[in-house]
């Protein structure tokens, strides 16, 4: 139970309709403990549906969720998620946000964490002060001082400029190396699913249409061509298929997979 | 260079009273001159001498302080059932559809169209004052804290239940901070209704009071203390603007815009 170790998270057969809208249809998905998966698609896809059940702020229509083997009902307690926008409390100051619903003496720790993150200085300012870099690592900072087990990100750095983003992914991987959480981000950014997932899977109209590993050792490098490869194959994959195409891009994938 | 000059004199503390300071003087200059009759306009330093003899023979602070009670007693009630109402409608939606068609209703009715309702039920006595200004706060508190809440960030809201905080914290941590400047705006409006609402009450019926001081001077054309009692409105008025602005840059120190009131 303490910090270090990741939660498993299984879907099975798991759906979600809105009214008469599906946005996900019969998921199944294992996340291993200490796993670091993303999840890709086009927006509207139900990606970030997928990562809001996985949170406990939505309940699947059908189908069930186990945490740690125990189905999910409520909220996830082992979770926390970092949002695309980072949500910090204007009216409490940096500090205030990191330690946000914390009892004790948790000071102490919100100093360690902000260290983590680079902002130990700013821990006494207002968060309307900070760069959209700085407030998504306190965002961090924030729902990694409880130590959960499963962080869900859902598009935390979509709206970071790509330098700062680069920074993010390194730091966000760094912090998952040393502190073994399970990890699932959502993104429709290949490039950056490829560059921290162990496993991309895709989610096309509410289905995993595809589940590719990444056996590229860390820290990856973008120029690499086998990274290069993949992308592009990804890429590829999401753009070019109609429905009728998809059974033999799959073999193809697959194909590309023992390549790797 | 002109342009920094000009907002850095603008910014000065004497800025604002240069306009009713110059008034004042030529006020004075006029009356000097005897072009303005004291029965239409005393000098301001024979308001100044009214003001002196209300206050060293005690009667200014009896005056002051039955008008002090009454609108803080009515400010108290009716801001804090407004407050409340506007709480429970915006946290609570069934709460909301039972009662705000109903208070939007009475919020319709000038609340000084009840003055001879109010006397008919009072009488003239101290419940008539309060339950007037008290009427007369409620509304904007009400409005403006609904207001407030139902803008709350709901991505806020949803952030603070996944990380963990109860009804409580929420409450305490989110919703009221972010209906905060809402609030306080209601909170400055409804200062500007409490003294209206004593003026005219006052005014009316009364037999304690600055209005009616300025009722009972009008009597004896002492213009004199009549425009003193004004004076004492506007300075009121100015006080509560002082609180509410006080309140503002103290709470609402996160707030960029309030950062450089």
């Amino acid at each position: 139970m303490g910090p270090g170790r990741g939660a498993e998270l299984i879907l099975e057969q798991v759906g979600k309709q809105f009214g008469d809208k599906h946005a996900l249809r019969r998921v199944n998905l294992v996340v291993k403990r200490g796993e670091f998966v993303a999840i890709i698609g086009r927006s509207g896809c139900g990606k970030s549906t997928l990562l809001r059940l996985a949170a406990g702020l939505e309940e699947p229509t059908s189908g069930r969720i186990l945490v740690d083997g125990e189905e999910l009902r409520g909220l996830n307690e082992k979770a926390r998620v970092m949002f695309q926008d980072a949500r910090l409390l204007p009216w409490r100051r940096v500090m205030d946000n990191v330690g946000l619903g914390l009892k004790g003496e948790w000071e102490p720790k919100a100093l360690e964490v902000l260290e983590q993150v680079g902002l130990a200085d700013r821990a006494d300012d207002w968060p309307t002060v900070l760069s959209g870099g700085q407030r998504q690592r306190v965002a961090l900072a924030r729902a990694l001082i409880s130590h959960p087990q499963l962080l869900l990100l859902d598009e935390p750095l979509g709206a970071l400029d790509a330098l700062t983003r680069i920074d993010m992914q390194r730091l966000i991987e760094r912090l998952w190396l040393e502190q073994k959480f399970t990890a699932l981000l959502v993104t429709h950014d290949v490039d950056e699913a490829v560059m921290l997932a162990d496993r991309v899977i895709l989610i096309e109209d509410g289905v995993c249409t595809l589940d590719v590993p990444v056996r590229l050792p860390r820290p990856r490098q973008r120029g690499d061509a086998a990274f290069a490869d993949l992308v592009d194959t990804i890429l590829r994959r999401i753009l070019g298929t109609k429905p009728e195409e998809r059974a033999i891009a799959s073999v193809s994938i697959g194909e590309k997979r023992r390549a790797l | 260079m002109k342009l920094s000059r000009w907002t850095g004199w603008a910014g000065g503390k004497a800025v604002p009273w240069a306009l009713p300071i110059g008034l004042l003087a030529a006020w004075q200059a006029a009356a000097a001159a005897g072009w303005l009759s004291s029965r239409v306009l005393p000098a301001p330093t024979d308001v100044i001498v009214a003001a002196w003899n209300l206050a060293s023979n005690g009667e200014l602070w009896k005056h002051l302080s039955v008008s002090f009670w009454r609108a803080l007693t009515g400010f108290a009630i009716g801001g804090s059932i407004g407050f409340l109402l506007g709480l429970l409608n915006g946290v609570f939606r069934p709460a909301e559809r039972l009662l705000d068609t109903s208070i939007q209703m009475i919020r319709n009715i000038p609340h000084l169209a009840l003055i001879p309702l109010v006397i008919l039920w009072f009488g003239i006595g101290e419940e008539a004052k309060v339950f007037l200004v008290a009427l007369g706060v409620l509304f904007p508190m009400y409005v403006n804290t609904l207001h407030g809440i139902r803008n709350v960030d709901a991505g806020l809201l949803e952030m603070g239940r996944v990380y963990g905080l109860g009804p409580w914290q929420l409450f305490w941590r989110i919703w009221l901070p972010g209906a905060l400047p809402s609030i306080l705006v209601g909170l400055r409006y409804a200062l500007g209704i409490m003294w209206l609402t004593l003026i005219v009450a006052e005014t009316i019926a009364a037999d304690r009071g600055i209005g009616y001081l300025a009722m009972n001077a009008r009597e004896f054309m002492q213009t004199d203390v009549v425009v003193f009692s004004i004076l004492l409105y506007a300075l009121f008025g100015k006080l509560a603007d002082s609180i509410a602005r006080f309140l503002e840059r103290r709470w609402l120190r996160w707030n960029v815009n309030y950062q450089h009131i």
